[in-house]
């Protein structure tokens, strides 16, 4: 496909936040070879970027579509929305994917609730809670089949 | 009507009072305890407390019989979703959302709100037709900005005044509404004159406007 790299991973990255999530996408996604943008509206998020991170860093809210403008969203293959807050990515995710056409938005929605009325948005929301209840409950099940109850 | 206004502060309280008095259903929607415990004293109104962006608490506020929801918080965000998640999952037909970052006004629509309006737009609109700094004020996009309506000020020895309505040729997607002259609104007909000084309302479609705005004062939009 064109708008990807040998690899499969996108060419150019947006990530909105920079917090554990964000910073950790953005150094994995820098070592495989993606040109990775971060925006985070505190400078000192920065911090968290490890030494493989080789991207840019725009400081300002995402929610302000200026802001998405300077990080050329209309060239971005991808755009993640991993903010603490479900409404900001919810509504980045939205803007990227209406306003500027980005073809593969994906945004952290921490309430499973509200996932079926994004959907219809054509956005990807994936859920930490529902991740991690799977994760749970998988790992319930294996300890089920390997020690079965007496 | 049943209304449900989600937000804090002055703006919300003084919204609920002349909804009240108007005699609609009002539902408030306030995140902070002890506001809403004042509020709940103070506006005839049912006050509750918690996130108006999680739907179990629109559900709890009646949104699923209610006309319009109201959306007027600090954040963007926040209202956007309070409007997309009162549409989407209650069916409400009308959402009104307050724009801080007035760029947002037209993101907004763009993604369902019915209404977004901005402060710094409306008080910058009033500002420059008050002032009148600018010989155009007001334009107004309406039906998706397929019609604009707005207001231009005719100058003396402009090439349309001291002459009839008649005698211009304007385009067939445009028409001059009103003149607004010394203070009265006229309800121009062809054999009306137009004045230098005079205030127009234009009706006119985008791609007629600029055509509209020569003939009537010689300039460019």
């Amino acid at each position: 496909m064109s708008l990807k790299n040998h690899d499969g991973w996108p060419q150019y990255v947006v990530i909105v936040g920079c917090g554990r999530l964000g910073s950790l996408l953005a150094g994995l996604l820098s070592e495989v070879g993606s040109s990775v943008v971060v925006i985070d509206l505190n400078e000192a998020a920065f911090d968290l970027l490890t030494a493989e991170f080789s991207g840019f860093r725009i400081v300002g809210d995402a929610v302000e579509i200026e802001v998405l403008r300077a990080a050329k969203t209309h060239k971005a293959d991808c755009l993640l929305a991993t903010t603490e807050e479900d409404n900001v990515n919810l509504m980045v995710a939205q803007v990227a994917r209406k306003v500027f056409n980005v073809p593969k938005v994906l945004a952290r929605v921490f309430d499973p609730r509200r996932e079926p009325v994004y959907r219809e948005f054509d956005i990807e929301a994936i859920s930490p809670t529902k991740l991690m209840a799977d994760a749970f409950l998988a790992s319930l099940g294996k300890k089920r089949e390997a020690e079965p109850c007496a | 009507m049943r209304v449900i206004v989600v937000g804090a502060g002055k703006l919300l309280y003084y919204l609920a009072r002349q909804f009240a008095s108007k005699g609609y259903v009002v539902t408030l929607v306030i995140s902070d305890a002890t506001e809403a415990l004042s509020l709940s004293r103070r506006v005839k109104a049912l006050v509750l407390q918690g996130n108006g962006s999680d739907p179990h608490v629109l559900e709890e506020a009646g949104a699923r019989r209610a006309d319009v929801v109201v959306a007027l918080t600090a954040k963007d965000q926040d209202n956007l979703a309070v409007c997309q998640i009162a549409h989407r999952m209650f069916r409400v037909p009308r959402t009104v959302a307050l724009v801080n970052d007035p760029q947002n006004e037209e993101v907004f629509r763009e993604l369902g709100v019915s209404v977004a309006f901005s402060s710094t737009q409306i008080i910058a609109r009033i500002l420059e037709e008050r002032a009148g700094f600018e010989d155009i004020a007001n334009l107004i996009p309406l039906a998706e900005g397929r019609v604009t309506i707005s207001e231009v000020a005719l100058r003396e020895g402009a090439p349309a005044a001291n002459k009839p309505l008649r005698a211009l040729t304007l385009p067939e997607g445009a028409l001059v509404g009103g003149i607004l002259r010394n203070g009265d609104v006229i309800v121009p007909r062809g054999d009306t004159f137009l004045r230098g000084g005079d205030r127009l309302i234009i009706i006119s479609r985008p791609d007629c406007y600029d055509r509209v705005l020569r003939i009537l004062t010689g300039e460019e939009a």
